[in-house]
């Protein structure tokens, strides 16, 4: 039946636990787009058949026609967009530069969103004031304490904290530290924080 | 610190005068529209008087805090201050960047047809990003579906396909002065006049937009 593949691409991402980016199904998009084509080349000379022969029986196939290609469009623009969303969401999660697995599981034209998507960003946090202006990606819980115990998880090397001392980041070190220092660490996971 | 911060406001007139603020008096201010942006299910006026002087007030406190001596207890309880104030300020304008993500044509349009008078729910960095975002997106969809689909579908009409914000969502409100005799849903059969007493937070009734918080 008409539409299947693109139903097939919706439920993908249906299917795909909260956020998580699968594989761009190019494959798949081409299949919708290829159908589109073929439903509107039939439709165009049914067109002109029901219009220079006389044929109005054909008007119920033509409309029908058209109704899967609508379908069709909708469900590769959700699809995409869908897309555009979680990607949006990594942003957020992991900040400017991505993990090279999910790098791969976007197409070329996704990654180009995505740069100027954090380009965008990085313009408006800058223009909020002040000398750099405010990274409002940081921040993300009401603070609690000042300064929190974490553990290191990879080899990060030197690390400077506010007052000049630097502490020497090594797997499975574990540190008192300011807070607003380490969550970007901590997003990165190169450190976890430590609750009692 | 007892310094007190200019502020643009207006006066009956419309003409704009500076008013003054306790650092105190901000921060509240600051929180109100935290709040406020959080329960509206739709974009609200933009206030970049205030997200100006609460980063000029952080900034200051920095400064402070870097002339303090090292090692007092103040520099702490400061520092604890900074973060909170820079936890509501992020939030605050984190929530308003993403309704204008998620609703950027609808917000974009509203600002087209704006008048002169009314005020603006768009900083003009945010006006910038909106626009960035939509030009981005569509570009996107065009390139990658659109320009290969029947000539006749490559057009689509974001502000119907993007849903609009849920104005007709419950919020809760706060009342902050007493009122007699409000009216609630004004267009219905069962016309049910109020007084509003102030408690806190009396829950859901639904009205259009939230102008009594």
């Amino acid at each position: 039946m008409f539409c299947d593949r693109a139903i097939e691409l919706v439920r993908e991402l249906h299917r795909a636990p909260e956020g998580q980016l699968l594989a761009f199904n190019e494959d798949g998009l081409r299949q919708v787009l290829e159908e589109m084509k073929a439903l509107y080349e039939q439709n165009q000379s049914d067109v002109n058949e029901a219009k220079s022969g006389g044929r109005s029986d054909l008007i119920p196939t033509i409309k029908f026609r058209h109704c899967s290609l609508l379908r069709n469009r909708r469900c590769i623009i959700a699809y995409l967009y869908d897309r555009l969303l979680r990607i949006r969401a990594l942003r957020w999660e992991y900040g400017s530069v991505l993990p090279n697995i999910l790098r791969f599981h976007m197409s070329a034209e996704e990654v180009e969103w995505f740069n100027h998507y954090k380009k965008s960003l990085a313009t408006y946090m800058r223009s909020l004031g002040g000398e750099e202006g405010l990274d409002i990606t940081q921040d993300m819980k009401p603070p609690k304490s000042l300064y929190i115990e974490v553990r290191c998880l990879k080899d990060y090397g030197e690390f400077e904290v506010d007052d000049g001392t630097s502490v020497l980041l090594k797997k499975n070190s574990q540190h008192f530290l300011p807070r607003w220092k380490c969550e970007p660490l901590i997003r990165q996971g190169v450190l976890e924080h430590v609750l009692w | 610190m007892t310094e007190e911060l200019d502020l643009p406001g207006q006066d009956s007139d419309g003409g704009s005068e500076e008013v003054v603020l306790t650092p105190a008096e901000l921060i509240e201010r600051l929180e109100q529209a935290w709040m406020n942006e959080k329960f509206a299910p739709d974009l609200l006026e933009s206030k970049p008087e205030i997200v100006e002087c609460v980063m000029e007030q952080l900034d200051h406190m920095e400064e402070n805090l870097r002339r303090a001596k090292k090692g007092d207890l103040k520099i702490s309880i400061h520092r604890m201050e900074m973060e909170r104030i820079r936890y509501v300020l992020s939030s605050y304008l984190r929530c308003r960047l993403m309704k204008i993500e998620k609703f950027f044509p609808h917000v974009l349009e509203k600002e087209k047809t704006r008048h002169e008078e009314e005020p603006s729910s768009l900083s003009p960095e945010e006006f910038a990003f909106a626009k960035e975002y939509m030009a981005n997106t569509e570009t996107y969809l065009r390139n990658v579906a659109l320009k290969h689909m029947p000539p006749n579908l490559q057009k689509v009409d974001l502000l119907r396909s993007v849903p609009k914000p849920d104005l007709d969502s419950y919020v809760f409100l706060r009342v902050k002065e007493r009122q007699e005799n409000i009216l609630v849903e004004p267009e219905t059969d069962e016309q049910r006049k109020f007084s509003l007493v102030t408690r806190e937070w009396r829950p859901s009734w639904r009205i259009r937009n939230p102008w009594l918080c």
